[in-house]
């Protein structure tokens, strides 16, 4: 009966449906929104590729000019036509890893707050709070860092730490020389201020990601909430976790505006933290407006671009790096 | 008397039998109500965990087992508007008490979820990570720790090979029986299972059976489940719950041979639930 009636319904005329491709609007559409989607992905590399390709030619120059010296050469002298990137690259690494260093801890702070001790009727407000700091302007950031956090550092912190921490030895050479206020320090402050969100807001979504019940083993143990967050929700959440700071860094490296206004913009390196300095960014961003269509200066300041995309590129890398080691474990 | 009856393994096997005396409580429950928020989740509970016996907790989801369970390890405190009056008494300790230090008492009440949850870490350190917690030992005495845990839980020969690999990486059956160790490594009194094989393979669950009466020597064991079978093979005791309350309480041939309340016998004869 059942194989009967299986074999009547193969030999019956087809139903409607037309099983050739392309016949029906339904595989036209398809067809038409897998390639924009494809188009979509290419363009993305097409506009990768164009970006590091103009950012190189328009280096050439400098690069064939100077050699290797270009990135280790500290001398950047308009006037004598000579340019090296030495002291802008250490600029930018500088800030941004002590940037790293301050922003960390606070963040993994607020977000461990947020996700296990606040109350309930505060979390949304701390909440929100960290997520606005992340949509202020860095321009608001550069004038707030100008003519609030600049005066504060040269008449209070850095007094303060030049008399105190400035005394142990080691420690007295990059605590030392006179407050100015601005500097590599100040710079990297504003850009923990400004990374802080970042990383502060992916730590606690990725901390609430942890399944209750790989907590609730943990205490079940004994842990205190100290214990729990590092034992379990840390490694459990690592990746995400060290893809948040990866984010924060990112910023830090590029960040342009809210640096130049607090950094003090001199081309040279000190041991001191307080010393002025300048990063790729802010070189760029102060010496673009005077330099001349195709002059060796533009070149420059073209590969120095190149540079802080390299350098950002390193990083990502490095990270990829680090977690698949840490993952094996 | 009871005592006396469970000093052997052999005695331990009697111990089930009809008219079995249950042992000095471990855990008294005494007028326990517990509310999630303005919702009473268990009312008027009075029952006693005998000490180095199993107790069954049956009963149709929603009825309350696992809260109980979750009560008697204060796991509940975790969550603001969850609260328990009435009285749990550990050697006479009201462990309801604002006083109590929960991660002492957790130390002291182990527990094992439904689901396996080995951390993110290798064998040995899943196992020496609770102990280091509330014990400070040398390498060769934590190797020892970590030896006789794996062993107790029947896991050992499987795993002795390769403690250093990612406990990610066992079997569900396996995993489960890791997280088993790891809480007797802390060297509890007590031991709550929720659910403990509701996740496994038959065999996995046989093994994790045969464990569970080998732990009750040394363990006062609580365990809910699902399964009528389970509860009539562990159980020393077996407590059914309905509509958070405590039915019927008894020895566990009692209990599925001849409950005295009209519901556990719809339920255990498979009427509802």
């Amino acid at each position: 009966m059942q194989q009967a009636a299986t074999l009547s319904a193969q030999t019956a005329p087809p139903p409607t449906h037309e099983l050739r491709r392309g016949r029906s609007s339904g595989a036209l559409g398809d067809a038409i929104f897998a390639a924009a989607c494809r188009s979509a992905g290419v363009l993305v590399l097409l506009l990768l590729g164009a970006i590091i390709l103009e950012l190189f030619l328009g280096g050439l120059q400098a690069f064939r000019t100077f050699g290797p010296g270009f990135v280790t050469s500290t001398e950047w002298d308009p006037v004598q036509e000579v340019f090296g990137a030495g002291v802008s690259i250490y600029g930018t690494i500088v800030t941004a890893v002590l940037a790293l260093i301050m922003a960390v801890p606070l963040a993994f702070g607020v977000a461990f707050y947020l996700t296990e001790l606040a109350p309930a009727w505060l979390k949304r407000p701390v909440g929100t709070a960290v997520e606005l700091l992340a949509a202020v302007p860095s321009i608001i950031y550069g004038m707030w860092g100008f003519f609030l956090i600049v005066p504060f550092m040269s008449t209070t912190l850095q007094p303060f730490i030049i008399d105190t921490l400035g005394t142990l030895p080691v420690l007295e050479n990059l605590f030392a020389g006179p407050p100015f206020g601005t500097g590599i320090f100040t710079a990297a402050l504003i850009l923990a201020i400004m990374v802080l969100p970042f990383i502060a807001a992916t730590m606690r979504d990725v901390f609430e990601t942890v399944p209750p019940v790989y907590k609730e083993s943990a205490y079940g143990l004994g842990c205190t909430q100290w214990e729990v967050v590092r034992s379990v929700v840390l490694p459990y959440t690592r990746v995400s976790v060290v893809g948040g700071i990866m984010l924060g860094l990112g910023r830090a490296l590029g960040e342009t505006m809210a640096v130049t206004f607090v950094i003090g913009n001199a081309n040279r390196i000190s041991t001191s933290l307080f010393g002025p300095g300048n990063t790729i960014a802010s070189v760029v961003a102060l010496e673009f407006g005077e330099s001349e269509l195709g002059s060796l200066k533009l070149s420059a300041l073209l590969g120095l671009g190149f540079i802080l995309f390299v350098i950002s590129f390193i990083v990502l890398a490095a990270s990829r790096f680090l977690l698949r080691q840490r993952l094996k474990a | 008397m009871g005592v006396s009856m469970i000093q052997t393994g052999a005695d331990t096997a009697v111990a089930a039998k009809p008219g079995a005396a249950m042992n000095a409580p471990r855990i008294a429950v005494r007028d326990l109500d517990f509310y999630y928020g303005a919702n009473k989740a268990l009312k008027g509970i009075n029952f006693d965990l005998p000490d180095r016996q199993v107790t069954g907790m049956i009963g149709p989801s929603g009825c309350g087992k696992s809260t109980l369970l979750r009560v008697l390890n204060r796991m509940y405190s975790l969550y603001p508007g969850q609260r328990a009056t009435g009285q749990v008494l550990l050697d006479g300790k009201n462990i309801l008490d604002a006083d109590v230090d929960m991660n002492a008492l957790r130390a002291r009440i182990g527990m094992v979820f439904q689901k396996p949850t080995p951390f993110p870490m290798t064998i040995y350190e899943n196992i020496a990570f609770g102990v280091r917690l509330h014990e400070k030992l040398s390498k060769s005495q934590m190797d020892e720790r970590v030896e006789w845990a794996l062993t107790r839980a029947a896991i050992w020969g499987e795993v002795k090979d390769r403690l250093n690999s990612n406990a990610m990486g066992l079997s569900g059956g396996q995993q489960q029986r890791l997280c088993i160790a790891r809480s007797i490594a802390v060297r509890p009194e007590v031991i709550l299972l929720d659910e403990p094989t509701s996740a496994l393979d038959p065999i996995s669950t046989l093994k994790i059976e045969e464990l569970i009466d080998e732990l009750k020597q040394d363990f006062t064991i609580a365990i809910v489940t699902h399964n009528m079978q389970q509860a009539a093979r562990c159980a020393d005791q077996v407590a059914f719950f309905y509509l958070g309350e405590l039915i019927e309480v008894a020895p566990a041939e009692e209990m599925f041979t001849a409950p005295k309340q009209k519901k556990t016998q719809e339920y255990i004869t498979g009427r509802f639930g």
